[in-house]
């Protein structure tokens, strides 16, 4: 099957033509399988957050063009405002963005513009909500009465609702405490197992894309500078530490392990880890 | 988009115009406008001209960016002109059909109110340009202190407008991403009659406003913490000093407006 996004050759000049010009994107291509879960990482300024505002029309390519289904989603201001819909973007803290009177009405902004007849999009909204694990008391309540990790799921749901084939999250789990930020990665998973969706991920926490993701783009000084699973990307660690980027603390153990002699190939996720050592144990048990 | 806007933007610069002290930049500035209003006749708007220019000049801003900032101008000054036009009497008549007269003096007279104004706004962003908010903030406070004895609260009137002008890019910054969130979830803010339009703002302002309320509230929490309370006893790590270029500064200003005075007695 064709792929659902192709970039191609996408660049971006953030005031063109004024002595504040600035090269945001430098020929990123790259395509996008169906069902991908594909994790974002780049050091701030990298041109994460322009590229992701790209992929559903929100900022218009310098150059280069971005291909949803095949189709260039500028061709004109229908296939653009499609683009919005079908890709679904969820910016850093969201939970600013909302304004309604209550938890269910705010769900159902993004359906609403779709023109969707008022079942469906009370179908959507309710199921939104219990894909991010609202309770139906819930949405009857005001958005600003909850709490802050409830309110990002409400501002998660409502873009949910629009059920895009597509979701993009730009750090969605940023200033959350950990019950918190599992609970997101959870809704996010179950979501993408619903509906087959494609989720794609910018998050700053190593271990996080590592243990979820399936593919990994790495973002540095405007530039795509690394594409492949999160195992060949974090073969690069020392690369990644020179782009001031982060590596999971196991990797970052076990390069140390291996820098102190012992036979260990660095892994990135704690069960990797745990069956790496236990080899070497027997290896050794057995010696 | 929203980040275009140049209103009373600083250009950081090393000239002579930005070295100057903020109270000397301000007195200038009203010592400049009290000219242009003297000025009466083509020759003392020549020399304002020249002077203005030579302001420009040494300051080395970019002359593209000062029109730029012309821009939203443009509305006040067409309605200035067509009144000047329109209002004027005059004996030499050029024009008359139905109620309208245009005369000779009018034409002179618009092309005059026109020239003032683009110079006296010319001369708002020279200080714009060169001046950032906190020195501009702290000079009008120094100028206005004075009236602390009339017990007018000058401190808290200079901070909260240095609060307000150091705010102002924060907020467009937070609308321009507030518009970018409700875009992806379908707003459409450009097409619809005017009632959508309007009703399609909500989504925007409301948001902006809780946001806005809660910087407020941190900025105060902040300030409080850092034990802030007002100007009494305050001091200053940078002081306002008049400087050589100050004192320099101002005998052009006399001198141009003593010339101003001196053509516009002679009638010119």
């Amino acid at each position: 099957m064709a792929p659902i996004l192709q970039i191609q050759n996408l660049s971006h000049l953030y005031s063109a033509g004024t002595p504040f010009e600035h090269k945001a994107l430098d020929e990123v291509s790259f395509s996008v399988e169906r069902g991908e879960f594909i994790g974002i990482i780049g050091h701030t300024g990298s041109g994460k957050s322009t590229l992701m505002q790209h992929m559903n029309g929100l900022l218009k390519p310098t150059s280069g063009s971005v291909l949803l289904d095949g189709v260039d989603i500028w061709t004109d201001k229908k296939t653009t405002r499609q683009a919005r819909f079908r890709v679904g973007l969820v910016f850093q803290y969201p939970e600013y963005q909302l304004f309604e009177e209550t938890v269910y009405k705010d769900i159902a902004f993004g359906p609403k513009n779709m023109g969707l007849k008022a079942d469906e999009v009370d179908r959507r909204v309710r199921e939104a909500a219990s894909f991010v694990g609202l309770t139906e008391a819930q949405l009857n309540v005001s958005p600003f009465d909850l709490s802050g990790g409830q309110k990002r799921r409400v501002a998660i749901a409502g873009v949910i609702a629009m059920e895009p084939e597509v979701l993009i999250l730009d750090e969605p789990t940023a200033g959350l405490d950990p019950a918190g930020r599992e609970g997101i990665l959870e809704n996010i998973q179950s979501y993408r197992k619903a509906k087959n969706a494609t989720i794609m991920m910018v998050s700053h926490s190593m271990s996080d894309v590592a243990r979820l993701t399936e593919r990994l783009l790495v973002m540095n000084g405007s530039r795509l500078a690394m594409d492949g699973t999160p195992d060949e990307v974090f073969r690069h660690a020392q690369e990644l530490v020179e782009m001031g980027l982060d590596i999971p603390e196991v990797t970052r153990v076990f390069l140390r392990l291996k820098e102190m002699g012992l036979p260990v190939e660095p892994v990135y996720s704690v069960e990797q880890a745990v069956t790496v050592l236990k080899k070497l144990k027997e290896g050794s048990a057995h010696a | 988009m929203l980040k275009d806007i140049t209103l009373g933007q600083y250009f950081p610069g090393n000239s002579a115009i930005h070295r100057l002290d903020p109270r000397t930049k301000l007195i200038m500035l009203i010592v400049y406008i009290v000219a242009l209003f003297v000025a009466v006749s083509w020759v003392s708007y020549a020399v304002m001209l020249v002077f203005l220019i030579g302001c420009i000049a040494i300051s080395k801003i970019p002359p593209k960016s000062i029109v730029r900032g012309m821009k939203p101008m443009v509305m006040i000054l067409a309605f200035t002109a067509i009144l000047n036009l329109l209002m004027t009497q005059g004996e030499t008549v050029l024009v008359r059909f139905w109620i309208i007269t245009i005369t000779l003096e009018g034409v002179i007279r618009a092309v005059q109110m026109m020239v003032r104004i683009l110079m006296l706004i010319t001369g708002t962003f020279l200080l714009t340009y060169t001046t950032s908010p906190i020195a501009l903030t702290d000079g009008l406070e120094s100028l206005l202190s004075p009236l602390k004895k009339l017990r007018l609260p000058v401190h808290e009137l200079a901070m909260m407008m240095c609060i307000a002008l150091r705010f102002i890019p924060t907020l467009i910054e937070e609308t321009d991403k507030i518009m970018s969130a409700q875009k992806a979830r379908g707003a459409d803010f450009e097409t619809g009659s005017l009632m959508q339009r309007v009703k399609a703002l909500v989504p925007i302002l409301i948001p902006l406003f809780i946001s806005a309320f809660r910087r407020a509230d941190e900025l105060a929490t902040a300030m409080e913490c850092r034990c802030y309370h007002g100007g009494e006893g305050r001091t200053k790590m940078k002081l306002l000093r008049y400087s050589r270029l100050d004192f320099e500064a101002f005998g052009v200003g006399v001198a141009l407006l003593a010339g101003v005075i001196t053509l516009a007695s002679f009638g010119l």
